[in-house]
């Protein structure tokens, strides 16, 4: 049995093989329309986050499981001061597998430890949002026919922003990817992600202006300034106007980058830029349903 | 200058930092094994200027040597048998250490979870960082010492 609790659990080879079955889920819907048929998925998030939950329901149900759970700590016997052990050992006799949001880093990996059924972190505090990385790699192959070979900008929140961590450590597998952080001084990228890029000679740079990196860009990929991430409103009303994608910075940039977010977005990219074709951001949300569809069926060892 | 007697049989842990003998006593928990321990601060030394010494009476097996190789991996340690040194072992950085520290990153599920132990893995020998296994928290070894 096997879990996800970080995207470096699976090879780069497994992910090519998650991929491919995500890409031919996205070809022929109907043929995995009833792979989860009798299945259901348990999603437990100990904080609130509509989206990842929505897609996660989204996936189980388009293969033709059942999602049962809980969408925020209050709800949950968590309140009554119940461990994430005992959770999963409960849940583990309802369901057939589990996706885990909590506001602790590391709890996912504490139920995984103690889970009879396979388990999906599904974001753990500021630490890890594999799903979210799967989704990211998924829309650049995608999109871009390949992992590997590109300039990638990361703009933003880089030293909260878990999904920028997460991406940064699944993309150094492939080869030739030269990584461009773009972000305020307070927000820059942890020392721990620039150690990990030197020691294996990957090329980065840090810089403070978007539209100075523009013309170099592959890929730009916005994070928004998280304000659950602060300790206090000051700082993040100071902040999170810092960098706003519009027409003006994407006139500089070449005519084939593509334009990724996490979402939600709340105004670092400027409403003008969703027509623009290289604004990837709601493909990308699309291309989150058929992960989770094929990470499911991988865990769960469904053959279809 | 004090003089101290040989052990007949145990180890003696030689080439402590001066004045951490106590943190050593207390981590390796010699307070509960039953056997005569001497501790010796601020002994003269070549190398160190000044060191620290312990001298334990028991079975070598029952000393940890991870949790010693976490706490100061220069600290030689002499096996004693038949009141002779009979081996000198070589301590290497643990890969994995078990509530000898603790993680104290808020937002780790450490926290808050009854009864989690709190697990630290190598992750880079050469500089002797740990990082939690929950929350990856970074723990420098080097750091206990300052």
């Amino acid at each position: 049995m096997r879990h996800l609790m970080s995207p470096l659990d699976f090879t780069a080879n497994e992910l090519d093989r998650l991929f491919d079955l995500a890409n031919d889920i996205e070809r022929y819907p109907d043929k995995y329309a009833h792979a989860c048929d009798g299945r259901i998925l348990a999603t437990c998030f100990y904080e609130p986050s509509t989206r990842t939950r929505l897609s996660f329901e989204s996936a189980m149900t388009r293969l033709g499981g059942r999602v049962i759970g809980f969408s925020d700590a209050a709800s949950s016997s968590a309140s009554k001061g119940e461990s994430v052990s005992d959770t999963i050992r409960i849940i583990s006799c309802y369901a057939d597998i589990c996706a885990m949001r909590h506001p602790k880093e590391g709890a996912p990996m504490v139920a995984a430890e103690k889970s009879d059924i396979p388990v999906i972190n599904a974001g753990d505090g500021g630490h890890q949002h594999p799903t979210q990385t799967l989704t990211d790699l998924l829309t650049i192959r995608s999109l871009k026919g390949s992992l590997g070979g590109f300039t990638i900008g990361l703009c933003g929140d880089l030293k909260f922003g878990r999904t920028v961590h997460s991406l940064i450590n699944a993309l150094v597998r492939y080869d030739d990817i030269r990584f461009v952080f773009i972000s305020p001084e307070e927000l820059r990228v942890p020392d721990y992600i620039t150690e990990m890029l030197k020691a294996n000679g990957i090329p980065y740079e840090e810089v403070i202006r978007l539209e100075n990196v523009m013309p170099r860009l592959d890929l730009l990929y916005m994070t928004r300034v998280q304000k659950e991430r602060f300790f206090n409103e000051e700082d993040y009303v100071r902040l999170k106007d810092f960098y706003i994608l519009n027409s003006d910075k994407m006139a500089l940039a070449k005519k084939d980058m593509l334009v990724l977010h996490p979402l939600p977005r709340v105004n670092e990219i400027s409403v003008e830029v969703d027509s623009d074709p290289r604004a990837a951001y709601f493909r990308q949300a699309k291309y989150g349903v058929y992960v989770r569809m094929a990470l499911i069926l991988t865990l769960l060892e469904i053959q279809v | 200058m004090l003089n101290v007697g040989k052990i007949e049989e145990g180890f003696v842990l030689d080439h402590i930092k001066a004045g951490k003998s106590l943190e050593i006593y207390e981590h390796l928990q010699l307070d509960k094994l039953d056997c005569t321990v001497a501790i010796i601060k601020n002994a003269r030394s070549n190398k160190m200027d000044k060191k620290d010494i312990l001298k334990v009476e028991c079975d070598i097996d029952m000393l940890d040597l991870d949790v010693l190789a976490f706490i100061d991996h220069n600290i030689t340690v002499n096996v004693i048998k038949n009141g002779e040194i009979v081996e000198k072992k070589v301590l290497t950085l643990p890969r994995q250490i078990k509530n000898v520290i603790r993680c104290h990153n808020p937002r780790c599920i450490t926290s808050i979870e009854q009864e989690l132990p709190h697990i630290f893995c190598l992750a880079d020998a050469k500089t002797e960082v740990y990082r939690c296994k929950y929350c990856e928290e970074k723990y420098m070894s080097s750091a206990k010492w300052t």
